[in-house]
């Protein structure tokens, strides 16, 4: 094979390349110069997503294993460009003293979890595939008990791996039963075969919920709470864009290719896990104190929409599903990110603590509501058209009893939602969180969430770079 | 920029503006000085719009812009007003702008109050130059909530909790208004073709009979609700009984007419057999409103709760008349929408300037209020003969309206229905005249109130031009009516065809 032939993999390779230019620096940078450890990560990531901007060449790899498309191309810099967000956010709490002789594992574990969902986003056969879910789950229980020193963080990383593993499991079990059912793991191969037997139907059911427990869909949400609550606040909000948008990226396109013939399966899967999901999340969200473990099941209850745009099994589909992914994001990691900030500063993290928020930080508590109204989708931000075209996706296809039950969850997300926006503005405190500083990079990623959020929806732009890559069963 | 969109720019502007500014004087005369060149803005608007109807230009909607926004979807960024719609732009700009100067004296995070205030407004000049469902739909969600954050931080009693109540069921009708929204677009194109938002291109085709009597109950409820449609008028006494006085004017005046708005020209213009097939249930139900609103406002004593409940009386009154298909009851619907919307921020501002000064709502524990305030006094006497339907005042001309036109309905159903909302009309004169009654007259019960100032010079602005209006509208109907009535006309001609 000829060695330009691997430019294809160029995604893969950049990133390489950053941890191990990240390794290099870490055997010459001393323990107090930390700092600049952070800056070159946050840069050399800055260059690897623009790098993924620039023209590709679609192409496959070993046989097909590997496959590099338009999509997967788009798919991944959807994921750097959270993964860059949330770089510099996490770069206030690096440089607390705990976590003084640890930072760059921070990136490196990061990174080869991205180097795995890149791998399961190109992936040609269920093999790479499984490869690239174990490279993006493991260094993530790393990363969950990043905290050593507290026990809910060595808790929840030993929460996740463990079901982490099962899932991991049953889904390998899935896969070998198409294996035989169809005599091969390639996905070219496998399409031919499908024909809607039951060991296919039981296959399927298996490896949805292999991807179900990484997106979090009732009934694998079990894990979500207690993980997100016990993991650094960063890294949950990692879990919750990154990890979560890749496997639904991974789901969408499989779901539309290797598993076309059995759509009326899967459609009715999908119909229960989303009403189920939206459902349980928003119930569970309304009691929720910890903010932690409110955008926990706040992000259970996002994934469901999100099966809206699946399920429709069109280009359109696709596209809103993508396009949602991205917003989630934005808003998703606002949310997360004043959370942070305010740990950080003041370890405060209940929602009652954010009590009169508004006099003392006017501008944090303004990205607070930002975010929390894309979540909800409220217009002009990008969460409304967001969830507006997933509705529509639905609808399209004749779903409307299903789009009418995620509407209505949507009005329970908006009243939790506004509980927040209560403590915040409505509720005035004697002694109200004070007035917190960031440095430099936080307020950057802050401010690009604002960006992203008031940005994605306004200009039609950013959905037609979307949809121009996305296609329909 | 075509002028339509200077409607959002000119408020995006002045919310810009005091964004910039601490200082509350300042933040108070940039808000007043935007409102003022909006409403300079529309009275322009309308003249043009007159020399072009004169001009012979026939054309359903006027000064169109339409640019594609959404291709994948086909939304466009619509725009473009007929006579009804900006007869209700007209509304809005003069209650925003008496809006500003009856909040004058609100000290408490100023800017901000203002900011969301003009953001409201902003929604609804939005919703109401849209001729794309979609762009519709994002500024009737636009111009609901700030309404959560007017209510709850500026507002009084327990505001936290109408805050939420109102928010949540105006945006779960809105929920509803979704999936009635998406229904419409994926069947305007029942032969095939492009499918659209655009509802004049709706309009004009027949979406399949089935579809219809699935969606025509969801965006009829989704408006309706916003219209306080009994059962779901609850969130009206308590949110405007909690808002700030600008909030309820500009709640009570034109955001419910949204709701009256929509069901008119959209639930029922886009899905007229529906429509028709089911209006006896709606029908029965706006008719309880109208009846069950007065009944409710004889039986409250707090003056916000009084006007409230009346709200959900008039506002019954218009879901009434955009069941009556008939020219003339439709007309009379939108008279009735810009007469209310009038008559009511009138009396919301009176009673926040009266409460401002007595620190009460109550009328029992008021009384004699006409020897020492005697210009809001007498305001509010007018405000109260105008909403009883006195001759000479707009109220007269939008029921008289809607019951001539209900009343040539040759259906037995519909001729008692209308003699039992005319009953409520009776009803109002009762509940209007007792609290007046109490309120201004008798002895003064406080002796501290005998010291409580009369209107200052912003009181004064707001409550002359709101007077002058509706005298206006009352004696000089003509214009307004004609141009209603002439620019329903297509739209109902379709109606009646199909």
């Amino acid at each position: 094979m000829e060695l330009s032939k691997f430019l294809v993999m160029r995604s893969e390779l950049s990133l390489l390349a950053v941890v191990l230019i990240l390794l290099i620096a870490e055997i010459f940078s001393s323990k107090s110069n930390r700092n600049a450890i952070i800056n070159l990560a946050t840069g050399l990531f800055l260059l690897h997503t623009i790098l993924g901007f620039l023209p590709s060449v679609e192409g496959q790899l070993f046989g097909g294993m590997y496959q590099h498309t338009g999509l997967s191309e788009m798919m991944k810099s959807v994921l750097n460009i959270g993964v860059l967000i949330l770089f510099m956010q996490s770069s206030g709490w690096l440089k607390q003293e705990s976590n003084k002789g640890k930072v760059t594992e921070f990136f490196m574990l990061t990174l080869s979890t991205l180097i795995g969902m890149y791998f399961m986003i190109s992936a040609g056969d269920f093999l790479m595939l499984y490869l690239g879910l174990e490279l993006a789950t493991i260094p993530l229980a790393a990363l969950v008990a990043y905290n050593l020193k507290e026990m809910k963080s060595i808790e929840a990383g030993a929460k996740f791996i463990l079901l982490a593993a099962l899932s991991s499991g049953i889904m390998l079990f899935g896969i070998s039963l198409i294996y035989g059912s169809s005599g091969s793991i390639y996905y070219a191969d496998v399409i031919g075969h499908m024909n809607m037997n039951i060991l296919q139907i039981v296959a399927l059911t298996f490896f949805l919920s292999g991807l179900a427990f990484k997106i979090s869909l009732v009934p694998f949400h079990f894990w979500t709470a207690d993980v997100y609550e016990g993991a650094p606040t960063n890294v949950a909000a990692y879990l919750s864009v990154i990890s979560k948008g890749a496997a639904s990226f991974v789901l969408v396109t499989l779901l539309f290719t290797v598993f076309k013939e059995l759509f009326d399966a899967w459609e009715v899967l999908l119909y229960a896990m989303a009403v189920l999901t939206m459902t349980v999340g928003n119930l569970f969200a309304l009691r929720q104190q910890n903010m932690q473990r409110f955008l926990a099941f706040s992000s259970i209850a996002q994934a469901g929409f999100i099966l809206l745009g699946i399920i429709s099994g069109t280009h359109y589909g696709m596209s809103t599903v993508i396009y949602f992914v991205l917003v989630y994001i934005f808003s998703n990691l606002g949310a997360f990110g004043v959370v942070a900030i305010v740990l950080n500063a003041s370890g405060k993290i209940n929602m009652d603590d954010y009590k009169g928020f508004y006099q003392t930080n006017p501008r944090l508590s303004l990205v607070m509501l930002l975010s929390l109204f894309s979540l909800a989708g409220i217009p002009p931000i990008a969460g409304f058209f967001g969830k507006f075209f997933l509705f529509a996706a639905a609808a399209e296809q004749g779903y409307y009893w299903l789009v009418i039950i995620a509407v209505l969850n949507t009005i329970i997300s908006l009243y939790y939602y506004l509980l927040v926006v209560k403590s915040i503005f409505l509720e005035r405190s004697d002694n109200p969180i004070a007035l917190i500083k960031s440095d430099f990079l936080t307020k950057t990623s802050i401010a690009l969430c604002v960006i992203g959020v008031l940005a994605a929806g306004v200009f039609s732009q950013v959905f037609d770079w979307v949809d121009l890559y996305s296609w329909g069963m | 920029m075509d002028r339509l969109s200077l409607l959002i720019w000119i408020p995006v502007a002045t919310m810009l503006l005091i964004g910039m500014f601490k200082d509350p004087k300042k933040v108070r005369l940039i808000a007043a000085g935007g409102m003022a060149v909006q409403l300079i803005q529309i009275l322009f608007l309308l003249f043009a719009f007159f020399a072009e109807r004169n001009a012979g230009n026939t054309s359903e909607m006027l000064f169109v812009t339409d640019v594609v926004w959404y291709k994948s979807l086909n939304i466009h960024y619509a725009v473009g007003i007929d006579g009804v719609s900006v007869a209700l732009i007209l509304l809005t700009g003069i209650i925003i702008f008496t809006g500003i100067f009856a909040s004058w004296e609100i000290e408490d995070r100023t800017q901000e109050f203002f900011i969301t205030l003009i953001l409201l407004a902003t929604g609804v000049f939005g919703f109401f130059i849209s001729l794309d469902l979609f762009t519709m739909f994002m500024f009737y969600e636009l111009a609901v909530i700030p309404m959560y954050l007017l209510i709850g931080i500026w507002g009084s009693g327990p505001k936290e909790y109408s805050a939420m109540k109102l928010t949540l069921m105006l945006m779960g009708a809105s929920a509803l208004l979704l999936v009635g929204v998406l229904g419409i677009y994926f069947n305007s194109a029942p032969d095939g073709g492009e499918l659209t938002f655009n509802f004049i291109e709706i309009s004009k085709i027949n979406i399949p009979e089935a579809a219809q009597y699935f969606f025509f109950p969801l965006t009829f409820v989704g408006f309706g609700v916003l219209a306080a449609m009994y059962p779901f008028h609850t969130w009206s006494p308590d949110g405007h009984a909690s808002a700030p006085t600008a909030v309820s004017m500009l709640h009570a005046g034109v955001l419910m007419k949204l709701g009256g708005y929509g069901a008119l020209r959209i639930a029922v213009m886009l899905m007229p057999e529906a429509a028709q097939g089911m209006a006896w249930f709606f029908i029965i139900l706006a008719t309880i409103g109208s009846v069950y609103g007065a009944l409710g406002a004889v039986a409250q004593k707090d003056l916000k709760y009084i006007n409230a409940y009346s709200s959900v009386s008039h506002l019954g009154l218009i879901l009434f008349a955009a069941l009556m298909f008939n020219q003339v009851a439709f007309e009379g619907a939108v008279l009735q929408m810009i007469s209310h919307g009038l008559i009511t921020a009138l009396f919301f501002a009176l009673i926040g300037m009266i409460y401002s000064r007595t620190h009460t709502r109550n009328i029992y524990e008021m009384g004699g209020l006409m020897k020492v305030m005697p210009i809001l006094g007498v305001a509010y006497m007018v405000a109260g003969f105008a909403s009883l339907g006195l001759p000479g005042f707009s109220a007269f001309v939008a029921e008289m309206t809607i019951f001539v036109g209900a009343f040539q309905n040759d259906d037995l159903f519909i001729r008692v229905a209308t003699i039992l909302v005319i009953s409520s009309i009776v009803i109002t004169a009762v509940y209007i005249l007792r609290a007046a009654a109490i309120m201004l007259f008798g002895q003064i019960k406080n002796k501290e109130f005998e010291l409580l100032p009369d209107a200052r010079w912003y009181d004064k602005v707001a409550v002359f031009i709101l007077i002058a209006v509706i005298a206006g509208m009352g004696m000089f109907p003509g214009w307004l009516a004609d141009m209603i009535y002439n620019d329903l006309t297509p739209m109902f001609s379709r109606i009646i065809t199909n």
